[in-house]
């Protein structure tokens, strides 16, 4: 039983979510008695991978080259496949981030192996392992067996910690044949809006409603989120106002988000809004309406004026230096 | 032109889900269905592409007489030819994907769409495994899409924080996100006319299942927590306990 966990590098730097990954993959293999390698691949790549080994990959392999100086996913999965193929890897682990489930498909079927997706828990079981996913953006949680000899999975970013531990790893280069059809899709560019995190990687997310009462009061909900370091999100209603764009949006329709904090500010709490941050650690809620479904899950509430506590919260953050 | 466009009947996004007796199934019972809503926008750009190059639209939905009524929907948005691939079992993503690539394969299509994700069981997988099945090239997350006379793409995918700007050439997958475009309501002149569309039924090729189901269930309910306060002076209280209870600041 070996495992091979692929680690997504964007300028420079590996995603935390291949941290978090590589940890849980390391875990599980040490639970089962197997082998445990990360796997690096693309162009000028190599310098992330010692420090792999301060989350648990005592051994990473780097597929260093040109040819994949412009991401491209049909290149990246040949790449992932072939090596889990020579280290005999029974388990291919990718984070669930968009690039991760760009390449699961591909390399699942490249290795004729089942593919759980979005898993937010493993348990060992024997020499097996049971996988929780959520489904129904959360509404449910499904637990599953892969049946097939090879299985890929990827783990739902925010979820599994990716605590430090251990020095640098053993490094090992290795080379994939690729030919120009292996490159047809490629990454031309990336635009990386500067500033806030992305709602699906914030450890704290500031959320607005319909209380927020108009797009140009979104400023409290931002002077908010800079003082926390936070995401910004929104619900479905403002996005499909025009309020907000869709990239923010917390849901069923939109992200499903497990940050530690998650700070509602005029959110009702439909279903389906619900269903996408249920699963956050911690949920302030701060509504006008005493009634609104949201403070049924929020661990702290406030019945108040969005208008009033949000500045005042902002100060007494910035007041308090937290 | 041809273009196929996968779609799938879901449970609407209001719904409460219960967990069948079987403990593996969702409750059917009382639960309103609808065409899973990232579909909707791949069977717009479908239809946009369609009136743009000319060619016509196959929809193709694989599951029970149910998604007859999404197929429908499909229909009276416009989209040419509905096939239904019928399969009363249980399929996971790969048994999905199998079935829906079996009968894509004979289409030879140079655009298929998905959804970035169907919204029940929230695979977001099944598009890119079709993809890999039929040695096709495939964008996932796609909001804008551009198609020239020669088959060369340039799409615009969204990643974390960002978006990329992805090249490639026909025929290939994409999976649409919200942002492509803003799906027509059917027209009544469509509704009607799609009533007479006949809605081709066949069954869907067997395929093995990869990952089974061992429970369903619902996530531990999370009990109300407490109301600090009622107005601005209640922050002072909330910093507090975000910083010595929950130690997040």
């Amino acid at each position: 039983m070996n495992i091979l966990a692929f680690a997504e590098e964007r300028g420079g730097k590996v995603k935390k979510s291949s941290l978090e990954t590589i940890r849980a993959g390391r875990r599980l293999a040490d639970a089962l008695g197997g082998g445990f390698a990360a796997l690096l691949a693309g162009s000028g790549v190599a310098a992330a991978a010692p420090g792999l080994g301060h989350y648990g990959a005592g051994r990473v392999i780097v597929v260093d080259d040109p040819k994949l100086a412009q991401h491209s996913n049909t290149a990246i999965a040949k790449v992932i496949a072939e090596v889990a193929r020579s280290e005999g890897a029974t388990m291919v682990f990718l984070p669930a981030s968009q690039m991760g489930k760009d390449l699961a498909p591909r390399v699942a079927i490249k290795l004729g192996a089942g593919l759980a997706a979005d898993c937010i828990a493993l348990r060992a079981d024997g020499d097996d392992v049971i996988a929780t996913r959520p489904v129904f953006a959360g509404k449910a949680l499904l637990d599953v067996r892969i049946t097939t000899p090879v299985k890929v999975f990827t783990l739902r970013p925010n979820i599994f910690d990716a605590a430090q531990e251990g020095g640098d790893a053993k490094v090992e280069a290795r080379t994939v044949a690729l030919d120009p059809a292996d490159t047809v899709t490629t990454v031309k560019e990336m635009k990386v809006a500067a500033g806030r995190p992305d709602v699906t990687e914030a450890d704290i997310i500031v959320s607005g409603g319909r209380g927020m009462k108009g797009p140009e009061h979104f400023v409290l909900i931002e002077r908010l989120a800079d003082a926390l370091g936070a995401g910004v999100g929104a619900s479905r209603a403002v996005v499909d106002a025009g309020w907000r764009t869709h990239d923010e949006q917390v849901g069923q329709t939109g992200k499903t988000v497990s940050p530690t904090l998650y700070i509602a500010c005029g959110i009702s709490g439909a279903v389906q809004h619900l269903a996408g941050m249920s699963s956050s650690k911690y949920i302030v809620a701060v509504n006008r309406d005493k009634d609104a479904p949201i403070f049924q899950i929020a661990d702290y509430g406030i019945v108040g004026d969005v208008f009033e506590v949000l500045p005042a919260l902002t100060e007494e953050l910035k007041k308090t230096g937290k | 032109m041809k273009i196929v466009v996968c779609i799938n009947h879901v449970p609407d996004t209001e719904t409460k889900i219960r967990v069948a007796p079987d403990a593996a199934t969702i409750d059917r019972a009382g639960v309103n269905f609808m065409m899973s809503p990232y579909d909707e926008i791949a069977l717009e750009e479908g239809l946009r592409i369609r009136d743009k190059f000319k060619g016509d639209v196959t929809v193709i939905s694989l599951g029970t007489d149910a998604n007859k009524e999404t197929l429908r929907k499909a229909l009276a948005m416009g989209a040419d030819r509905a096939v239904l691939l019928k399969d009363d079992g249980v399929r996971d993503s790969y048994a999905t994907a199998s079935g829906l690539a079996a009968e894509i394969k004979g289409l030879a299509p140079d655009v298929v769409l998905f959804g970035r994700q169907s919204i029940d069981y929230d695979n977001a997988q099944v598009g890119t495994l079709v993809a890999e099945l039929l040695s096709l090239p495939s964008v996932a997350v796609v909001v804008k899409l551009d198609i020239a006379a020669d088959g060369g793409v340039v799409c615009e995918r969204e990643i974390e924080g960002g978006h990329e700007i992805v090249h490639t050439k026909l025929p290939a997958v994409f999976l649409a996100q919200k942002g492509l475009n803003d799906p027509r309501y059917p027209s009544l002149k469509g509704i009607m006319a799609a009533k007479s569309k006949p809605i081709e039924e066949k069954p869907a090729a067997p395929a093995e299942v990869r990952v089974e189901t061992i429970a369903l269930r619902k996530p531990p309910a999370k009990s109300p927590g407490r109301i600090i306060g009622t107005d601005a002076s209640a922050v002072r209280e909330l910093v507090r306990l975000l910083h010595e209870e929950a130690k997040i600041i």
